[in-house]
This record gives C-alpha cells, structure tokens and sequence, in this order.
C-alpha cells in the first residue's frame, strides 16, 4: 500500500520515542551546563608547563630549549632563555624560561611540542571553558598561568603521569649509579695513592691523587 | 580583468554539459544560492539562472574558505603539516592523516609495521562509517526530515568519535598517524569498547534502513534525479562513492592495494543508475562493508611495534625527488603530491581534493531539474568545503 | 602497466613529431614522468586516453609547480696575456707580454619557468599513475600552455585552480577565471616570489618572520592597510 515505507520509518521514530522513557541508552542528551560528561582520560585541549615540589619556579622542568618553539605548526610559543642557571631533577645546572607565552587563541591542540619535548616539561592540559572577553591580552598565557604541579597533571592523566614519572626515576638513578661508580672509582684512586706501601706503582706517579 | 579571453570552444559533446534552450520569453531568474544558505555544506554559492523553476545554467563558486594550506605547508615542516591536514575534510581526519603519511611515505621508502598497519585500517573504516552514516543524514535533512536521520547518525557518530578520543586525545583533530606508523599505541581497553562499538553497528544500520530506504517521499525525490553516466563521471575525474553509484568498479582500495587491504574480504556495491537513490544506497552498503572489514581487522590485529624503527620524528629530510600517493578517502580519492628538494620543508605540496573534483559535473547533473532538486543533487555529492578551498 | 620508457615509445609511434622527454624521478616512488613539448601535448593527451592498451581515460591531479631564475655562479680558469714587467739583459726594465691563469666567478641566470604536472589513471584497466609534465618558456610574459580539458574534463576546475594561483594561461579552456581568488585579485599567491599584503594584525607571540612583519608594519606610517592602498589605487 502507497505508504507503506512511511509507516515502517515512523515506527523506528516511535521506538526511539517511546523507548526513551523506558532504557538508558536511548535517552542520548546530556544537559550541559548542569552535567557533565567527564572527559576521556587520553582529551587534550591547551599545553601546561609540569613542576615539581611546590615552588612552581624552582621545580619547573623546563629547560628553555626551544625545541617546541620551532615545532609549533602555528608558531604560537615564546620563549625567551634566563640568563642565569638552575640545577633541574637531577642537579644539573640548565636554563630556565624567563618568558615562555603560550597565545591559546592561536594554538591548534596538535600535541607536537609534547610530543618532542625531551624534557617532559609541556603536557596537555583538559580544560576547555576558558572564555573570556578580552580577545587580545586574554587568551595569552604566560609562564605562572602555564605552571601547574605534578600532582596536578596525574589528576587528569594518571596513566600517562605514572609513565613519567616511572621514566624520569628511572633517568635520576642511572644519572645516580655513574655518580656513585665515578665517586667510587676517584675514592679508590685516592686510596691507593695515600696507602703505604704502592706494590708496584711508582711512587712520583702517584703524589698528586688526592 | 578577471576573465582571460582565450579562444573558448563552445563544444557540446559528451564531455561538456548540453545547452539547454529555455521555454518561456523573457529573461531568465538569476539566483545566487549561497554563500550563507543551510543546505550548502559550507559557505558555498551556486549562481542558477532559472527558467521559472527549471534550471539552465549553474556555476559553482566557491574559494570562501580559502586558507592556501598549500602555501603554509612549503613554510612548515613535514611533520608540521600533518595538523594541517586534520583540517582539510574535519568530518575525516584520520583518513587524511593517512594519505598523507603514505604520500611522505612514498617520497622517502619508509616501511611502516604490521600493527600500525592493521590500526590504520581500524580508524580508516571508522572514518568511513561515521562520514556516510553523517553524509546521508544531512541529505535526508535538506530533503526536509528535520534532522531525525540526522540525529540518530550523530548518535553512533558520538560513539565513534568517544574512541577516537580516549585513542588520540581529540574527537576530530586527530593528527595520530606519523611517518612509519602511529603515534600512540591501542590498548585493551580500548580495543574492547571499539569491539562493542562495532558489535552494534549492524543494528544501526538496520535502524536507519529501517527508517529510510523504502520511504515513498525518499524514492519519489531522489529516484531519476540527477543521473551521471558513467563515461562523464570517469573522464571528469569523479572518484568514491559517486562514481561507484555510476556503475564503474573503480575502488582504490582495491585497485591499488595500498596499506593491507589485501588481507580483508569485503566487497565493492556498484549503483545501475547514477541517480542520488544509488549514491545513498551505495553509501548504506559501503558502511556494511565497512563492519565486515573493522570485525576482521579486529580480529588479525597482531602485536608488535607501532612505529618503524627508523623513522625520524624531528629533523626529517627526505631526499629529492616527487611522489604522489593516494588513498580511498570516504568522499573519494585523496592524493597528496609532493615534490622534496632535500631540506626540511617540502617544496611543493599538493593536495588533490576529492569534494572539488566531484564538482566538476555539478552543472550537468542539475540542467533541466527543478530548483529543489539542486539542493538533493549538490547534498548527494557529499562535499565538505574545508577540502574544497584548502 | 608498461613502464614509461615503452610508452615513450609508443606515443613517439603514434605522434609522430611528439617531442617528448624522460624526466627521471630520484625518490624511492619510483614515479618517472613525461615531459611534453606544449606544441603537441593535446595529441598526445588523446592519444594517451584513446590507446586499447594504455586507455588513461582518468586524469586524477592536476598541479602547478614554481621554479624560479636561479642564479648561479660558476668558478672559471681564464687564460689572458697580460704584459708583466721584467729585468732585461742590459739591467732596463723590460716589457714582456705573458700568459697567466686566473680563477673568475661568472654568474649567469637559469631562466625559471612554471610546471604543470598531471597524473593520469586508467579506471579500464586499473593501471597508473603516469606523470606528465608540461614547462612554459618562462615566468613573465609567456606563461601560456594548451589546455587539455577537451581530453579530460577533470581539468576543468584544477587548470582553473593552477591558473589562479601560478598564473599559467591555458589556452582552449572553455572558463579559464580565478577560482579560490576572488575576481579583482591581482598577484598569484603561490608563487616563491609573492609578497603578502600589509594586512598585519595584532600577534601577541610574535618571532621570527612574524615578527619581521610586525616591525616592518609598525615602522611604516598609517593608512597602509590594504584598505588604504585599494582607497588609494582608486
């Protein structure tokens, strides 16, 4: 009958209509602002700059490289090195930024200056409701804006966080193992300089050791 | 001067489009549809010239979103340009990502693993599913169903891009695959919900069949209207789902078996009429195809390493030289041309963007329809304006 | 697919007088192409297309290439006389011509040119792709090639395309007019040598070029906008 196919699309209608009321999954809408939906774990939106401890300048990881300056598609990180040093996660003197602008009206959420941070210094932040009316200076965000802690960052990655911080351990020991094999070495040449009797070494050769 | 005058053939044979004489006297209506229109997938302008509602004349005009993307890309590095390329068709960007990671692939020889190999395919037919599901829901809505088929494509589409969200970090801009491989590896979780996911997409397929094939005001308005012969549609360049709706068996996947579709059993569903009946019915069966395809590389994926061992991220320089690869994009050949001269920039790089292509015989599928009829052909072509303009 | 060398010889048997090169491609892709004199490239586009075994009847991309005046400066040996003066026999100074060797640095200019490089398939046969180039004789004045949309519709809008942003001319095209640009638009933007106009906007991390540009807009005084200079063309 003329019609027919009418009838069996209005009767799919009705289902979802009626079903609706009835089972969970074909009620779809979520009522945004008042919920929610949580964000995927893996969601990123706006870069961060990850600091250790609890002062956001002296734990900074960031080591001014500028390496996620020149990889930025559309050039949207400054940066500008101090002229002084900090020791970073494993003591060793580097630089820091003195400026380090992210212009988020500008950056398009690609991940790549994660990406080829060497450093684990930028990670994606999830934040996305930041509007505001200030089209210029207001969505330029500058050094302690970007500066979030560690703890932070594995509130909204814990998997991801735990890698770090697995790989960087794993970094501060090996630096710690060649401290300690190179102290332990340099102590046993200081030792057989000081001992008494140098079995076969001569004793000139061995004035100067420690 | 906008117009060169070069000695133009006015020639009417098969390859350019008929003159059609009007009936009435007087002039003919000449209406601008667009550049702000809502059925026009983007900010896209048709002039018609009308002869009370029959058209006589059409030409496209577009260039609105125009952002030289071809002129950024020879300023930024290779790797620079793949979040670029998230943007060109942003119903599809892991599908673009992946044509041009294969193009760069071409140019400098790097293999890509197995695994990374099989993922790519995943995302690809997902890609698909969710474009054609998208694409027949926004002509159902232009027909003027309010948005319901609309609706409950979006619904699944939902689905898919949750995926491709807890996978890459980013429902549309996905910028995931690199040169050698993918960026980050699947995990098990994530393989079980795209299992779910996949499980009940047969079902909804049904639903929207249910809902749509055999509805009297569907056939009646896309039946019979704008008809492409098939010698038009392959000597104007139309690639994807319009061609296949022609009747010619011409799918990249399995012309030039790139990646690993070799390995899949899937078939290709070929239109008899060219009409916009066949392009909507080709688009519902390439989605079955696709479940065919997503349940068996589900299933074969092995393990291993996602990304070649070899493979540079920073400070990648491919030898002189050109390529040009391409790929079955959901709306139809994407092919990316690129010409290296040794630095870290590419010298030339192309894009060859399917949705403009297939507009080349917008004009000859729309003379002699009514008005209301353009609005179903142009939506029948499935174009985004992001790939148009570049 | 036959390799390109066996089609060179075929179209050279078909079109007689064809004039067409082998341009080697150096990358692992392997995708050698053909380089056609502007004078016969319609016939041997229809030749390609018509062919029972070749049958490209699917021409997929279409695309403009830039290659500007390189100029290049080469290091000769240059033998001159030149006269030297030196002690004679009697104790007078003597002049003598002699031969010396000098090292010059010429320069001379490549003539640059546009490329309009197609890739054509064949949907009959499923073979491809085959690349053919075509070169204009140089950037400024003769920038014309023949249009092959009679062989291939699928030109129509990408010779469209290259003609608005390389400015190649096609002759035979049935609506050769800008199609990204608009139509009062002057320059070519995808040339190596456009020089964007100053329509610098606030850029609050601005380095390297941009930052250039920011200089270079803030130095110049007001009313330079592009506004201005279309108020002023006027």
């Amino acid at each position: 009958m003329l019609g027919d196919g009418i009838l069996k699309g209005m009767a799919e209608t009705a289902r979802n209509f009626f079903g609706s009321y009835v089972s969970k999954e074909r009620l779809t809408t979520v009522e945004y602002p008042e919920q929610r939906i949580p964000t995927a774990e893996n969601a990123r939106v706006f870069p961060f700059l990850v600091y250790d401890g609890t002062d956001w300048e002296a734990g900074m990881r960031c080591v001014a490289c500028q390496i996620c300056e020149k990889e930025c598609p559309p050039k949207c990180i400054y940066i500008e090195k101090s002229a002084d040093k900090k020791p970073d996660f494993v003591g060793k003197p580097q630089f820091y930024p003195a400026r380090f602008d992210i212009d988020i009206s500008v950056c398009m959420s690609c991940q790549i200056c994660v990406e080829v941070c060497p450093f684990e210094a930028i990670k994606m932040d999830t934040q996305f409701e930041l509007a505001t009316d200030d089209r210029f200076g207001g969505l330029l965000e500058d050094r302690q804006k970007l500066a979030k802690s560690n703890e932070y960052y594995h509130s909204i990655h814990p998997t991801e966080a735990a890698e770090v911080d697995a790989r960087l351990a794993e970094e501060k020991a090996k630096v710690e193992a060649k401290a300690k094999a190179a102290a332990e070495a340099s102590a046993a040449k200081a030792a057989a300089a000081s001992s008494p009797t140098p079995p076969a070494a001569p004793p000139a050769k061995t004035e100067g050791g420690s | 001067m906008s117009v060169v005058e070069t000695k133009a053939e006015r020639v009417t044979g098969w390859n350019r489009p008929p003159v059609i004489e009007p009936d009435g006297e007087g002039e003919l209506l000449e209406v601008a549809m667009g550049p702000h229109h809502p059925s026009t997938h983007g900010v896209f302008r048709m002039d018609v010239a009308l002869d009370g509602e029959r058209v006589i004349r059409l030409k496209p005009v577009f260039g609105y979103l125009h952002r030289n993307h071809e002129k950024i890309a020879e300023g930024a590095s290779y790797l620079a340009s793949m979040p670029y390329t998230d943007r060109l068709d942003y119903f599809c960007s892991l599908t673009n990502n992946w044509a041009y990671a294969l193009a760069v692939e071409k140019l400098a020889g790097q293999p890509v693993p197995e695994r990374a190999e099989y993922i790519r395919v995943i995302l690809a037919e997902l890609t698909r599913i969710q474009n054609h599901a998208s694409s027949i829901g926004f002509l159902i809505q232009e027909m003027g169903a309010s948005g319901t088929p609309l609706m409950y494509a979006f619904k699944e589409r939902e689905k898919i891009l949750d995926l491709f969200e807890s996978l890459t970090g980013s429902r549309m801009m996905c910028n995931y695959m690199r040169f050698g491989g993918c960026r980050v590896d699947v995990s098990a979780p994530w393989l079980d919900a795209t299992r779910k996911v996949v499980a009940g997409l047969p079902a909804f397929v049904d639903e929207f069949e249910a809902l749509l094939s055999s509805n009297e005001i569907l056939m009646a308005r896309c039946q019979g209207v704008g008809i492409l012969r098939p010698e038009l549609a392959v000597n104007a360049g139309v690639s994807g789902p319009m061609l296949r709706a022609s009747g010619v068996n011409y799918d990249i996947r399995k012309v030039d078996h790139y990646g690993i579709y070799d390995r899949f059993q899937f078939r290709i569903p070929l239109g008899d009429h060219g009409d916009i009946y066949d392009r909507y019915m080709v688009r519902v069966l390439e989605m079955r195809e696709s479940i065919r395809i997503l349940e068996q590389a589900l299933r074969d994926l092995p393990a291993g390493p996602i990304m070649d061992a070899k493979a540079k991220i920073r400070g990648f320089r491919p030898k002189p030289g050109e390529a040009y690869g391409r790929i079955e994009a959901p709306k139809g050949e994407l092919g990316f041309y690129l010409i290296s001269d040794g630095g870290p920039n590419p010298y030339r790089y192309r894009v060859r963007p399917p949705s403009l292509i297939n507009l080349t015989v917008l004009e000859d599928m729309c003379l002699g329809h009514n008005v209301a009829d353009v609005v179903l052909i142009f939506g029948s072509v499935d174009i985004v304006l992001g790939e148009v303009d570049r | 697919m036959k390799t390109v060398e066996e089609i060179k010889a075929a179209i050279e048997a078909a079109v007689p007088g064809a004039g067409v090169k082998f341009v080697s491609n150096p990358s692992p892709s392997a995708q050698h192409s053909l380089r056609l004199a502007p004078e016969s490239a319609v016939a041997v586009a229809t030749f390609l297309r018509d062919d029972a075994e070749l049958a490209f009847d699917f021409l997929s991309n279409v695309s403009g290439v830039d290659r500007p005046d390189k100029e290049v400066a080469e290091k000769v040996k240059v033998t001159r006389t030149v006269t030297k003066t030196v002690d004679g026999p009697d104790g007078q100074k003597m002049e003598q011509p002699a031969e010396e060797t000098v090292e010059e640095t010429r320069k001379h200019v490549e003539p640059g040119f546009l490329e309009a490089v197609y890739h054509i398939f064949s949907v009959e046969k499923k073979h491809g792709p085959l690349v053919i180039r075509m070169r204009t004789a140089n950037r400024s004045d003769q920038t014309e090639l023949p249009s092959l949309t009679p062989v291939w519709r699928a030109a129509e809008f990408q010779e469209r395309e290259v003609f608005d942003l390389y400015g190649i001319v096609f002759t035979g095209h049935p609506d050769l007019r800008r199609i990204l640009m608009w139509p009062e638009f002057k320059d070519f933007p995808m040339r190596k040598d456009y020089v964007e106009p100053d329509d610098f906007e606030y850029e609050p991390t601005a380095h390297d070029e941009v930052l250039k540009r920011a200089e270079e807009h803030k130095s110049r005084e007001q009313g330079s906008g592009i506004r201005d200079q279309e108020a002023a063309a006027k």
